[in-house]
């Protein structure tokens, strides 16, 4: 019925988030990836520390520990000299039980240009969009959505392949609870690459092939991929009682990515952390086929390339930007 | 069985020149109709109805959840039986998944009088069939049945115990009241933040399958058969619950069911949004579900719709929609929503959808049918067909305004409402 769909989208000029990959237009995804291939090169010079966001204030709203990501925004904040400010959830507000719109208007009243925001719930991002004037950016919603992991994922996967249209990309392991598999997913049919996930029967969610891929539980389905995308298993899925799989050991016989898995001219892709020796081999982690640190990497200059997105009216600007520099 | 409400003297008015129509009492004309003293004393046909105005039986809701005691600031007796009134309802009546919960007389007795001091329409309270809805331990339903109790439910929970459910049917037959159930089975639904499907995929939310709840419909309707008693099963949401009540009923099971005006106008799309008021338990379901629903009302497998009014308060909504509290009022839009959706393109036709309001409903509770005739106490609802209205939270009457309409334009409105011979809502 689509008459009586509920409004879900501002009302255009809409302000503009990142909540989710469908956010994202085709076109978007090309100009910020682009955007991240200029400020790659960019960060090759002596001074890395770009004007372009000079007196703007990002903050960095971490309910969830998560050194990585938001060291990786705050940096590509710092990197274009913006402001930021970084409450996590110890210390704060947020461990004496205020209510995140609280916090979210506690914060509007520094007027922050962006708040980034990483939380265990599904839909804290929208919260916070609508308590607040920001540009919001969700650095991952429970299970529901991590887009600018999406977004260095696909920058990584296209220096690497030197192009998205046309790939297969087969997603390994826990997709039941993975944001990031759900995030990629949604960008990989956006940009025309082909996914198939693999999984055990329990961590495959019911309906997913509605977002446009295939499922298999056999592992041999990985040959046919150009990149194998392994996704992180979290042990307390496996403790007897959640009872998704009926033992770790018994998961990485069935799932975990070997040597004798990986074929030759396949790259290999995890969002870390890893856990070596459960869902990927040591030997293939370690090896020239993993495109691990290649992701760390991506993600400062995607990320870099989303804020300035936001803030900015587009890809003519940052050649401006640049030269100043 | 007694309905508490204020009391008073009863209203005289004359309503001339509208449609009435009375599906269950098979009365579809122009009439001019006198209300004396709170009873029907004339009815004659008028040469012509006024456009767009429908006098018919007033709308009676099998559930309604009043937050009181215990959450006053989300809804009272007064405030949610104003709610009713203006929704066209002469009759409701309220879940006991109160704090404290209403499985003692003390409790029952409280909120009797608390109905007799300020409900505007006719309120009766559902006792719980287990002591603090804990589903170990039966209440004393005969003596909570003699007090006034108008049935029994654990709502808002299901009865896990398949033996004290057994129990409690058994019971039932001393009490005289019906059983209403909350159909889920818990270890299927558990954490299910909404229904299980590819929206659920999408959005990485927990999923609720429908087989949870129709697994435990089956159950029910089992051991209904098996102790020969009745059962009314509650907001049924999903096409094999809708077949588990049909093959039921078939096979001579004394079983009736109801479904909410927004499992009939909304599917699981809603919830892309991530707005809180479209969150509630059962969830929202697929499309397929939805026509299942509209089936069942069709053919009476499902003889009942119920609001489910479920206030919750602002800043208990305003969270993000894992953290939220399932549920959403309606008690003020039921008609105009299914008029909306589902009468004006030709869904559901009016009759139906009224007859579902209020015969449906009081027939499944044993109370009396609100009917159109020379005689009787008048319970009748005066619709505008043709009314356009916006809802808003400044007008909602109701203590929240936890509503799925909120900024939308109905068709359809309730203009007045007569409930127990008394005008109880004018616009
Ligand atoms: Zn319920």
């Amino acid at each position: 019925m689509a008459e009586i769909r509920l409004a879900g989208r501002p009302p255009s000029p809409p302000r503009r988030h990142l909540l989710a990959v469908s956010d994202l237009g085709r076109e978007d995804v090309e100009r910020i990836l682009g955007t991240a291939a200029t400020l790659a090169r960019s960060l090759d010079r002596e001074v890395k520390k770009l004007p372009a966001l000079r007196g703007r204030l990002v903050v960095n709203l971490f309910y969830e520990s998560s050194t990585r990501t938001l060291s990786s925004f705050d940096l590509a904040a710092k990197r274009l000299s913006a402001d930021t400010m970084s409450l996590r959830s110890s210390g704060s507000s947020v461990d004496k039980g205020e209510s995140l719109k609280d916090t979210a208007l506690t914060l509007a009243a520094y007027d922050p240009d962006v708040i980034v925001i990483r939380h265990p719930c599904i839909g804290a991002p929208q919260v916070v969009a609508g308590a607040t004037a920001a540009h919001v950016v969700n650095a991952g919603d429970g299970k529901h959505q991590h887009p600018t992991q999406a977004l260095l994922d696909l920058y990584t996967m296209r220096e690497a392949l030197g192009r998205l249209e046309g790939l297969h990309v087969a997603i390994v392991g826990d997709v039941l609870h993975s944001r990031v598999a759900r995030s990629l997913v949604e960008a990989l049919a956006l940009v025309g690459a082909r996914t198939t996930l693999v999984a055990p029967p329990t961590l495959l969610p019911r309906g997913i092939e509605a977002l446009g891929c295939a499922t298999t539980t056999d592992i041999r389905e990985i040959a046919h991929a150009d990149v194998v995308y392994v996704l992180r298993m979290q042990h307390e899925r496996m403790l007897p009682g959640a009872a998704f799989v009926p033992s770790l050991r018994e998961y990485t016989a069935l799932w975990g990515i070997t040597p004798d898995r990986v074929r030759a001219g396949q790259v290999v892709m995890h969002p870390g952390p890893m856990n070596r020796g459960v869902e990927i081999d040591p030997r293939v982690a370690d090896s020239g086929a993993a495109l691990v640190s290649e992701q760390v990497r991506a993600g400062l200059v995607v990320r870099m390339a989303v804020l300035y997105d936001l803030l900015t009216s587009g890809p003519v600007e940052i050649v401006r930007a640049l030269e100043v520099a | 069985m007694t309905l508490f409400c204020r009391g008073g003297a009863r209203d005289t008015l004359r309503i001339e020149g509208a449609r009435v129509l009375d599906p269950a009492g098979g009365v579809d004309g122009a009439f001019d109709v006198a209300i004396e003293h709170g009873r029907i004393t004339r009815l004659e046909p008028a040469a012509e109805a006024a456009r767009g105005l429908v006098l018919a039986p007033a709308f009676v809701d099998p559930h309604v959840h009043l937050r009181t005691p215990g959450r006053e600031d989300e809804e009272t007796v007064a405030s949610g039986t104003a709610a009713a009134a203006a929704g066209g309802y002469c009759a409701i009546l309220a879940m006991p998944n109160t704090d404290p919960v209403v499985d003692c007389a003390s409790v029952l007795g409280a909120l009797i009088e608390a109905a007799r001091a300020e409900a505007v329409v006719p309120t009766g309270f559902v006792a719980a069939i287990s002591r603090g809805l804990r589903g170990d331990q039966l209440t004393e339903m005969a003596e909570l049945a003699a007090l006034g109790a108008a049935g029994f439910s654990d709502d808002g929970k299901p009865v896990v115990s398949a033996g004290l459910m057994r129990r409690a049917l058994q019971y039932s037959a001393v009490a005289g009241r019906p059983l209403a159930l909350h159909e889920e089975e818990p270890t299927l639904s558990r954490d299910g933040q909404m229904h299980e499907g590819a929206v659920s995929a999408e959005l990485g939310l927990a999923g609720w399958p429908s087989v949870a709840e129709s697994t435990m419909i089956e159950r029910d309707c089992a051991l209904a058969a098996y102790e020969q008693r009745s059962l009314h099963i509650m907001h049924v949401s999903a096409r094999e619950s809708v077949a588990a009540v049909r093959a039921a009923q078939a096979r001579g099971v004394a079983v009736t069911a109801e479904a909410t005006p927004h499992h009939l106008c909304l599917t699981d799309d809603a919830v892309r949004t991530l707005d809180t008021n479209v969150k509630m338990n059962p969830p929202l379901r697929s499309e397929d579900d939805r026509q299942a629903l509209l089936d069942g009302l069709r053919d009476g497998t499902i003889a009942c719709v119920a609001t489910d009014h479920a206030p919750h308060a602002r800043h208990e909504k305003d969270v993000p929609f894992e953290e939220a509290p399932f549920g959403v009022i309606g008690l003020e839009t039921a008609f105009s929503a299914l008029y909306t959706f589902l009468v004006e393109p030709g869904v559901l036709p009016l009759e139906l959808v009224l007859e579902r309001m209020s015969a449906g409903p009081a027939q499944a509770f044993g109370l009396p049918l609100p009917r159109i005739a020379e005689g009787e106490v008048a319970n009748v609802v005066l619709l505008d067909l043709e009314a356009r209205w916006t809802v808003s939270e400044e007008e909602t009457r109701s203590r929240s305004v936890n509503s799925w309409l909120l900024g939308r334009t109905l068709r359809g409105a309730v203009v007045k409402t007569v409930a127990d011979g008394r005008v109880v809502f004018a616009a």
